[in-house]
């Protein structure tokens, strides 16, 4: 662990995962939010400066120095929103982020990217590592900025040999978050494709949190995939949370959705079908060993975190 | 829904001998709290995969299998021949490891990886413990001490003519550098009967235009189910062979020791036609 008295500096804090991050840190270290959402209901001992984390200011933030790590969870992923937009907060956001740890000295640096970044795909091995190709844009462009966003960290890893950089790559998150897995699962009907039932992995968002800080003891860095409790079919998740569901024909759910989402009547774009269709399923040997991260949450606690 | 379910799996059940029933039961799986292991097997709706290879085994093609017994537990590659248009080999294979070795073993067969994207197919081969064919997967199952069963000759084996029946072609060299990796003893396989089953002509015009080995063309009216013949299959399984080197070596390294497999099955294979005294029993 960091020693104490330092601060801790969390982009993205008013979101979900960042509140609950938040909660679980405050008692232990100074912490020192970015985010230009409110933050309902925060610990008063949380400084909160309500910006652009693209702003002079967040970067002055990091330039008061005292700081033990940035842990970087301000990532948009709005499918409705430009793909310009998407660009200049999770690309050019992160890094000047990343140019000002490197120039005001701050020691570490935990980036979340996703175990999406892999990509579902028909020719997936059961279990990628964290050396596996980053091939989700092929077939989805809108997530290229989060691919993007992994690969400029991995490189800050290389050329910044001073701070410790940890990439973690979380399998589906569920809980109160509000993620493409999470809603998807909440959904009333859930839509599946006919005839298809991947196997896949989630994580309790208070195990991300722990890995997070796992990911925070002095000495660790590289490249971590994040996972939960174990894998089981979509089938069987959604058995488990007696949600109905409505089959689908694949050839057809492509035109459907697609519709759909021209029409808004849905949040999913077309590509998100791939993850209900493919395997995209990561190999979490490596945090277990060298982050010493192990998910404490059951499988069954893990899916019903979606009921709140 | 569920009634209808449990009355299946209750038929499925008594199908089975009860002493096969609960060695079934007893088999080391690394399954999780619903079931599952980490591929996707699931073992009690494995068991009508294991119904449909039973009925195969034991009724349809009457599989006599030789040496069964030789093959080691733990991690065991299993290199056969490939043929008969369709992959009642694999079927074959995996019956006489389920049902004439003790215990019974589960054979994971390394599938196409166009599989995933075929509707069905996609899950219920996963349920039925059949993999993705990547190495990724079959260096992750060998270390766990799986049995896999490996077609290296592939497509080109399946498909071939009945006029170049029993003669082997080439054998790919992904799995002996599986083998050599992670040292994993491979047991050489020869199938007999496979290829009187389905016998097809070969297009040549229409394979040389679409650039494959050979164009199968059954001489069945089309739109009738594609159903074997019912000639009796035969299953040679050979001693256990064990190959030192590096895995990273050179094709032409790595071929040598392929060839090795290659003889040893095709031997096996005219030692078994020269036993055989007919096609359907």
């Amino acid at each position: 662990m960091v020693g104490p008295r330092h601060k801790i500096v969390i982009t993205g804090i008013a979101g979900r995962l960042g509140r609950l991050l938040a909660r679980r840190l405050h008692r232990d270290y100074p912490v020192v939010g970015i985010d230009r959402r409110d933050f309902p209901g925060k610990p008063r001992d949380i400084d909160h400066i309500q910006v652009d984390l693209r702003s002079k200011r967040a970067r002055d933030v990091l330039r008061a120095g005292d700081i033990a790590a940035l842990i970087h969870l301000g990532v948009m992923h709005d499918p409705r929103r430009s793909g310009a937009d998407h660009h200049s907060w999770n690309v050019q956001g992160a890094q000047r982020l990343l140019d000002a740890c490197a120039t005001y000295g701050v020691p570490k640096v935990v980036a979340l990217s996703s175990a999406n970044v892999y990509g579902p795909r028909a020719d997936n091995p059961q279990f990628l590592t964290e050396d596996a190709p980053l091939m989700a844009g092929q077939d989805f462009p809108a997530i290229r900025d989060l691919i993007e966003l992994d690969m400029i960290a991995s490189s800050f890893f290389w050329k910044s040999a001073a701070v410790e950089t940890v990439i973690l790559r979380p399998v589906h998150i569920l809980g109160t978050v509000h993620n493409a897995p999470s809603n998807y699962l909440r959904l009333k009907r859930v839509p599946t494709l006919l005839g298809f039932d991947p196997m896949v992995q989630v994580v309790h968002e208070l195990d991300v949190v722990e890995a997070i800080v796992c990911a925070l003891r002095p000495g660790t860095r590289g490249i971590y995939n994040i996972t939960g409790p174990g894998q089981v079919p979509l089938s069987t998740l959604l058995a488990e949370l007696g949600r109905p569901t409505l089959p689908v024909f694949h050839l057809l759910a492509k035109p459907l959705l697609s519709a759909l989402w021209r029409g808004r009547f849905t949040s999913f774009p077309v590509p998100e079908l791939d993850h209900i269709r493919y395997v995209c399923m990561v190999d979490g040997s490596r945090a277990t060993k060298e982050l010493g991260f192990c998910p404490q949450r059951s499988l069954k606690e893990t899916i019903r975190a979606v009921l709140g | 829904m569920g009634l209808l379910k449990d009355r299946l799996h209750r038929w499925v059940d008594a199908q089975f001998s009860p002493e096969f029933l609960e060695k079934f039961r007893a088999l080391p799986t690394h399954q999780n709290e619903y079931g599952y292991d980490s591929f996707g097997f699931h073992r009690e709706e494995a068991k009508i995969a294991a119904l449909l290879a039973q009925f195969f085994h034991r009724d349809y093609f009457r599989v006599e299998s030789h040496g069964v017994a030789e093959v080691p537990a733990g991690r065991v590659l299993l290199i056969a021949n490939h043929s008969g248009q369709l992959p009642y080999d694999g079927i074959a294979i995996a019956g006489a490891m389920l049902f004439d070795h003790d215990p019974p073993r589960v054979v994971r067969a390394m599938v196409e990886k166009l599989i995933p994207s075929i509707p069905f197919l996609s899950y219920l081969l996963a349920r039925w413990g059949q993999i993705t064919g990547t190495p990724e997967n079959c260096i992750r199952l060998l270390h766990d001490g799986e049995a896999i069963l490996v077609f290296p000759e592939g497509s080109r084996g399946i498909s071939k003519p009945f006029t170049r029946r029993y003669q082997m072609t080439d054998f790919g060299l992904g799995f002996m550098r599986l083998a050599l990796e992670t040292k994993t003893p491979i047991v050489p396989v020869a199938v007999i009967g496979a290829e009187e089953q389905l016998p097809a002509f070969n297009m040549k015009p229409l394979a040389r235009l679409l650039d494959l080995p050979a164009f199968p063309v059954l001489p069945i009216p089309p739109f009738l189910p594609l159903f074997p013949f019912p000639t009796k299959y035969r299953i040679y399984f050979g001693e256990p062979l064990q190959f030192e080197g590096d895995s990273d070596d050179e094709d032409e390294e790595i071929a040598e020791k392929v060839k090795v497999v290659r003889n040893r099955i095709q031997s096996m294979i005219q030692v078994g036609l020269e036993e055989r005294k007919h096609i359907f029993w």
